[in-house]
């Protein structure tokens, strides 16, 4: 691979490539390979798309292109034919030899693979005809479905380092002033304008300094920083680039989960290219301006997505956060000005420097432009990532994006932000999606989890969920968090198992004040926003259980029970699946469980086919 | 006993450098599934650093384990949107099947049961990865299923 020596000589790249592509006339084949479809078997549909097309004399006409997430993971394995744009979801191995003799060679849409909607009935050919894409504003992710990760030249074709090349004719100064002015904040969570961040790293005098890229994304329900990185890693790097030269840094770091391992191979591939094209190393493009980029595996703690603990991580510590009396940006990184930031945030940057802050402002709401990726799961029909302009409503990103509820059942919650955020009840469905939105409601943005719950999720148990969760994760060094959490956690727990007391209600309140009093780092602080807000909007449902003995949503096991209806056909199944074999009746009749052995493992409702096993 | 050379390998790839403890560990880690004493023994050796720090780092760090694991591995994925879709139940499940408990390992050291916060693959919740495989949309009735399928496989070894 040749070094590209210049902006020139990138212009001229560019043009070869876009030239040889033109004379190839090869129309293309996107697979989307991210996570979710590789699991639902992606890579076999490539390698059945690459034996058909040389079964059937078409490798000359089409390119099968394994790309990055598309989002719509419900509907894997994503096939999306260039240039029409025309998807075929759910795509199974078994069928590319009909796609490719019916579509490709016969130019016939295959109705069983277009998208049907479940609420209406009707059928989608197009990928910006389907609800899911339609309402979405794809500045960020749009690329993932056209470009191969593993090959910088695909990036490069389709303008990438462009925004690298602009920024060295702007020069740092205006470079600073542009993203400023474009006012991009943190999509980790925090929702810090990184045009101040950069500027005070920038300020504090040093010889050394460094870029962070912090992609420990660890909030459960969040994955679109690996999908960024999977999907496309020179965006982020290129953001990256562009900030570590506005900030005088030669020095950049990715620390990446280590659960992602797909996310960093992609990685690592995407550094090594980028290296022997010279846009990492010395004199970047002839600027005079030098730079390169390490990773960093994390080690599955939650809390180093903090950016003392990430830090100190990975200087080779425990990654414990310290007080931030004295700022990252001023020293951070064995003591130098660091400045941080995470993937979704580097990979606005390029569009920024490209198009501008006036256009970027554009977009969104005024106190926080841009668009915004959150991950859209849990009890919803259409889950997957899903990039929207600051701004959306709740209700539309659930249910035009969403899909809604699936099984007709009815919305309960949205839980947003992550451990650190809070559960939203349906009466706040109109709300405005912005960072300070929904900070006054007791949640947050967060880096983008949205948790979609149906009526039959128990709002005690997830905050029972999250307070888990964080005890685990709480690094010990503060006490209110370390013994605070463990201590909410036992009293959830006494609730979900009949032993809560309304004075319960009292005691949780009063040492969630504690708790976020009197710890250090964000983990500690916003630790209680679950418990709090679930207690804000769903007080109801904690005192049945309080109260009544009784889980309103099916899911505390020491306040249930399995019961078989009088729709059973008598089939047996349940009876011959139940581990404590504890289900009894004759073929064709009712069955029966003896609730007294009843380990309430939930497999009769798991096997039965006639809906006959219920909750109560 | 692990090959101590394997070890001093992985420490010269990092030219030795105490910063670099996290990766050594890891390496370590993929090459002997667990973190054998005589391994952290050497590390705090080659890099001047005592062994309780390695210790504390091995012990902080969630992805480290200390006990030699299973030839199988199944993570349960426990995620917020899986948990909302039932994964403790799939928990369960094995526990029931495999006869341990959550962060144990058979006696015959054929497999072991583990959970991770969220692998972000959250539209295919519940999930469990079986020896590196992603079983989407599982239920604990198939799940009992992919597990005897795995102890049929490795069984005549």
């Amino acid at each position: 691979m040749a070094r590209i020596a210049n902006p020139a000589g990138l212009g001229a790249h560019r043009q070869r490539l876009l030239a040889e592509r033109e004379a190839g006339g090869k129309k293309t084949v996107a697979v989307c390979c991210g996570t979710g479809c590789n699991a639902n078997g992606a890579e076999k549909v490539v390698a059945a798309f690459r034996e058909e097309l040389g079964k059937q004399g078409l490798a000359d006409s089409y390119e099968i292109k394994p790309t990055g997430c598309h989002g719509f993971c419900e509907r894997g394995t994503l096939v999306l034919l260039h240039p029409e744009k025309r998807l075929y979801q759910r795509v199974k191995p078994e069928a590319v030899a009909e796609i490719v003799e019916k579509t490709l060679q016969g130019g016939e849409a295959l109705e069983q693979h277009f998208y049907d909607n479940p609420a209406t009935g009707e059928k989608h050919e197009f990928e910006h005809d389907i609800p899911f894409y339609k309402h979405q504003e794809r500045l960020i992710l749009g690329q993932n479905g056209e470009i191969d990760p593993t090959d910088i030249d695909d990036y490069i074709a389709g303008g990438g380092y462009g925004a690298l090349a602009k920024a060295f004719e702007m020069g740092p100064e205006k470079v600073l002033g542009e993203v400023k002015a474009a006012n991009l904040r943190g999509r980790g969570g925090g929702g810090f304008p990184a045009g101040r961040k950069w500027e005070t790293c920038r300020d504090v005098p040093s010889e050394k300094r460094y870029v962070i890229c912090n992609a420990d994304e660890g909030d459960p329900g969040a994955f679109m920083d690996r999908s960024i990185l999977e999907g496309n890693p020179h965006v982020v790097i290129e953001g990256m680039i562009i900030g570590a030269y506005t900030i005088g840094s030669d020095e950049g770091y990715v620390y990446v989960r280590n659960e992602y391992p797909l996310a960093v191979r992609r990685l690592s591939i995407a550094l090594e290219q980028a290296r022997e094209r010279g846009f990492l190393g010395e004199d970047i493009l002839g600027s005079g301006f030098s730079f390169d980029i390490r990773v960093n595996r994390g080690g599955g703690a939650f809390v180093c997505g903090e950016s003392t603990a990430l830090m100190a991580s990975i200087e080779g510590k425990v990654g414990e956060p310290r007080a931030k009396h004295i700022h990252t940006v001023v020293a951070g990184l064995h003591g130098r000005p660091t400045n941080l930031n995470n993937v979704e945030t580097w990979a606005n940057v390029p569009l920024i420097v490209e198009r501008g802050a006036d256009w970027y402002t554009s977009k969104g709401t005024k106190g926080s432009p841009g668009t915004k990726i959150f991950s859209l799961v849990g009890k919803v029909n259409n889950t997957g990532l899903v990039e929207a302009e600051m701004g959306m409503t709740l209700r539309q990103i659930i249910f035009d994006i969403g899909g809604g509820i699936p099984g007709g059942r009815e919305f309960k919650a949205v839980q947003t932000g992550g451990p650190s955020g809070g559960c939203l009840p349906a009466s706040k469905l109109d709300l405005a999606v912005d960072f300070d939105t929904l900070w006054e409601e007791g949640s947050m943005m967060g880096s983008g989890g949205m948790i979609v719950m149906d009526d039959r999720t128990c709002m005690v148990d997830v905050a029972k969920y999250f307070l888990g969760f964080l005890k685990f994760e709480s690094c010990g060094k503060c006490t209110t968090c370390r013994e605070g959490l463990r201590r909410l956690h036992e009293l959830v727990q006494d609730i979900t198992e009949g032993r809560g007391t309304e004075d319960t209600i009292g005691l949780i309140e009063e040492l969630a004040e504690t708790v976020d009093a009197a710890s250090l780092c964000a983990l500690g602080t916003t630790a209680t926003n679950p418990i709090k807000s679930t207690l804000a909007h769903f007080r109801d449902e904690y005192l049945a259980h309080i109260r009544d003995r009784r889980c309103p949503g099916g899911v505390c096991k020491a306040l249930i029970r399995y019961e078989i209806t009088e729709a059973c056909t008598g089939c047996l199944v349940c009876a011959k699946r139940c581990p404590e074999k504890c289900i009894t009746g004759e073929k064709k009749q009712l069955h029966t469980i003896d609730q007294s052995r009843c380990i309430k493992c939930g497999i009769c409702m798991d096997v039965c086919k006639f809906d006959s096993v219920r909750v109560v | 006993m692990m090959d101590l050379s394997k070890v001093d390998s992985i420490i010269d790839g990092y030219g030795t450098d105490a910063a670099a403890l996290l990766a050594i560990l890891q390496d370590v880690q993929a090459e002997a599934n667990h973190l054998p004493r005589e391994a952290m023994d050497r590390i705090a050796a080659r890099l001047g650093v005592p062994l309780s720090r390695i210790y504390s780092m091995a012990t902080f760090f969630e992805t480290f384990h200390l006990e030699p694991r299973g030839r199988h591995i199944c993570t349960v994925c426990m995620g917020t949107a899986c948990h909302v879709r039932g994964a403790k139940r799939l928990v369960e499940q094995l526990e029931r099947d495999l006869e341990i408990s959550s962060g144990q390992t058979t006696a015959d050291m054929q497999f072991t049961i583990e959970e991770v916060n969220c692998v972000g693959a959250c539209a295919l919740g519940p999930l469990v990865i079986v020896d590196g495989e992603y079983h989407g949309n599982m239920t604990s009735d198939r799940l009992s299923k992919v597990v005897k399928a795995v102890r049929k496989e490795g069984g005549g070894e």
